[in-house]
């Protein structure tokens, strides 16, 4: 029999410190939808998707009641659209996201990704017709996200697309600033995308992956703070690291049977379960207080690099033996507006992009969900996504840039979005342009790192 | 399928009798269980089995949600693998 205290502590943790799966995605290749025809094409991945998805959230749901675990979300990522859309690249491809659209919405799930392009060496035919069509298709749909990779270590980074994606992220919060600018929200620009990511906006389902698959998302935050907050006195360093991996332990195992159950019900392979502690503005589930609970007053003070760098690696190790196969982004989140430890920190002062930035050569994602002032100039946004995917190409790492430029707003107001996506205080950007740089266009030369073989 | 329910509240008469009496009219067989009472805080688990079970596992809860109401107490049902897959490897 298991022992009282181990049931009461999984009860404690899902009833008072936020512990959840985050996600159920189900990743549906759409390399069979491909034709000449866009209407046609459109019609194919509708079809595809409403028949492969048709039981998701339902599963999900009855997971949820049977387990007892809240499974926040589920959502379906596809096949890069600017791959699916190459044979009808002269047409109106947002036709692509009206379909994706109109099967979330059928179906029922919460999100669908894979409105993207992957161009860290060029772009393919159909992929410039897709980015240049992300603001209007973020705009006039409710459920797909977006995002595209701009850069990898084994390819470098493609300046042309660099440059072009700080206009398409202005356009984007501009031509949805009477809602908050949330079109921006949806977009997420990457160095070493993942290909099985769960967690959106940058899910997609790679061109590597099965026909369709499982993959899961857990969070808890608020679990790993609670372990510390109670345990965590007068502990060193070292005792703080593995109480971090006992936590992502068990978080984790949650995960991967919730993950081995959708599969088994759906008949769906599993893929991965990504370990991500993936925070929400409810206080509590915060990865801020996590960092804050270690010692440091504020997050964002000197150290706070070097918390997160423990964090990150206690929670890949403590998650890696609890599940058969691990990937996505898998390790901590560090999205502005979505977390209530983090949103305090830029109100106070003590975090700002810089060191955000230092954070996303430790963390598992990058600049995320940072609201910038609305006067920022394209070029600054295209030079913060290249100094983001420097860190990312360098250093081998999947990051990412989710910046939110908030029209009419300036430096020290808020931008509330609710829900999940949380709020945030606008914050400022390094002054100087990077105009006659970003201009030059081209490819960064991939690094040494690259050269394995 | 085995399940474990528990029950956490403020300790007061009849609580394991109206749990075990919901469990009893749902077919729902006991097989183990455990209970203690930490200063007036009662705490009780139960690992039952329902694949015997007359009603469904959402009606099971409800009625075991109303029984909770009653009792003042929080009623968890909740499938036996979630334990053994997070506390044992």
């Amino acid at each position: 029999m298991l022992e009282t205290k181990d049931i009461l502590e999984t009860i404690n943790m899902i009833d008072n410190e936020n512990l959840d799966v985050r996600t159920i995605t189900m990743g549906i290749s759409l390399l069979d939808c491909l034709d000449e025809n866009i209407d046609k094409a459109c019609v194919k991945v509708y079809d595809k998707i409403c028949r492969s998805a048709k039981d998701l959230v339902k599963t999900g749901e009855d997971i949820e009641h049977e387990y007892g675990i809240p499974i926040i979300n589920k959502r379906i990522s596809v096949t890069p659209i600017g791959m699916v859309a190459a044979p009808c690249q002269s047409q109106k491809i947002i036709k692509f996201a009206y379909a994706l659209d109109k099967a979330a919405k059928e179906l029922g799930v919460n999100f669908i990704g894979g409105y993207s392009a992957l161009v860290q060496k060029g772009f393919a035919s159909g992929d410039y017709a897709l980015i240049e069509s992300i603001p209007q298709a973020l705009s006039e749909t409710e459920f797909v996200c977006s995002s595209v990779n701009i850069g990898s270590t084994k390819a470098g980074i493609n300046m042309d697309a660099v440059k072009m994606m700080g206009k398409i992220v202005k356009q984007t919060a501009e031509i949805t600033a009477d809602r908050n600018c949330i079109g921006a929200a949806k977009l997420v620009v990457f160095c070493n995308a993942p290909e099985d990511n769960p967690f959106m906006a940058g899910a997609f389902h790679g061109v590597g992956e099965a026909d369709t698959v499982i993959n899961v998302g857990v969070s808890g935050p608020g679990v790993v703070r609670a372990a510390l907050a109670k345990d965590g006195a007068g502990k060193d360093i070292t005792e703080i690291a593995d109480m971090v991996k006992k936590t992502a332990f068990k978080i984790t195992r949650m995960g991967q049977l919730v993950a081995k159950e959708a599969s088994k019900r759906l008949c769906v392979p599993f893929g991965i379960v990504d370990l991500s502690l993936a925070p929400t503005p409810a206080v509590g589930d915060s990865v801020a207080y996590i960092l804050e609970e270690m010692g440091l007053e504020k997050c964002g003070c000197h150290g706070t690099t070097a918390a997160l760098a423990l964090l990150n690696d206690a929670v890949k190790k403590g998650g890696v033996m609890a599940s058969s196969h691990v990937g996505g982004l898998s390790g901590a989140f560090i999205p502005v507006s979505e977390d209530a430890g983090m949103i305090a920190a830029a109100k106070s002062g003590h975090l700002d992009i810089t060191k955000l930035e230092s954070m996303t050569a430790v963390c598992s994602v990058g600049l995320d969900m940072i609201v910038v002032p609305g006067d920022i100039t394209p070029e600054t946004i295209s030079a913060i996504i290249a100094d983001e995917a420097a860190i990312g190409m360098v250093n081998t790492k999947t990051t990412a840039v989710r910046l939110i430029p908030a029209v009419g707003f300036k430096a020290g107001d808020v931008l509330e979005f609710g829900g999940l996506l949380g709020s945030g205080p606008v914050m400022p950007v390094r002054a100087g342009s990077p105009e006659v740089f970003i201009n030059r266009g081209g490819r960064i030369p991939a690094p040494l790192q690259a050269l394995k073989n | 399928m085995k399940a474990i329910i528990t029950v956490i509240g403020k300790d007061t008469v009849g609580i394991l009798a109206k749990v075990s009496e919901a469990c009893a009219q749902a077919g729902v067989n006991i097989v183990e269980v455990t209970q203690s009472v930490l200063q007036d805080m009662f705490a009780m688990i139960m690992l039952v089995e329902i694949d015997k079970a007359t009603i469904g596992f959402d009606q099971l809860k409800d009625n075991l949600n109303k029984v909770g109401e009653e009792t003042a107490t929080k009623i968890h049902v909740m499938h036996e693998d979630i334990f053994n897959s997070m506390h044992k490897i």
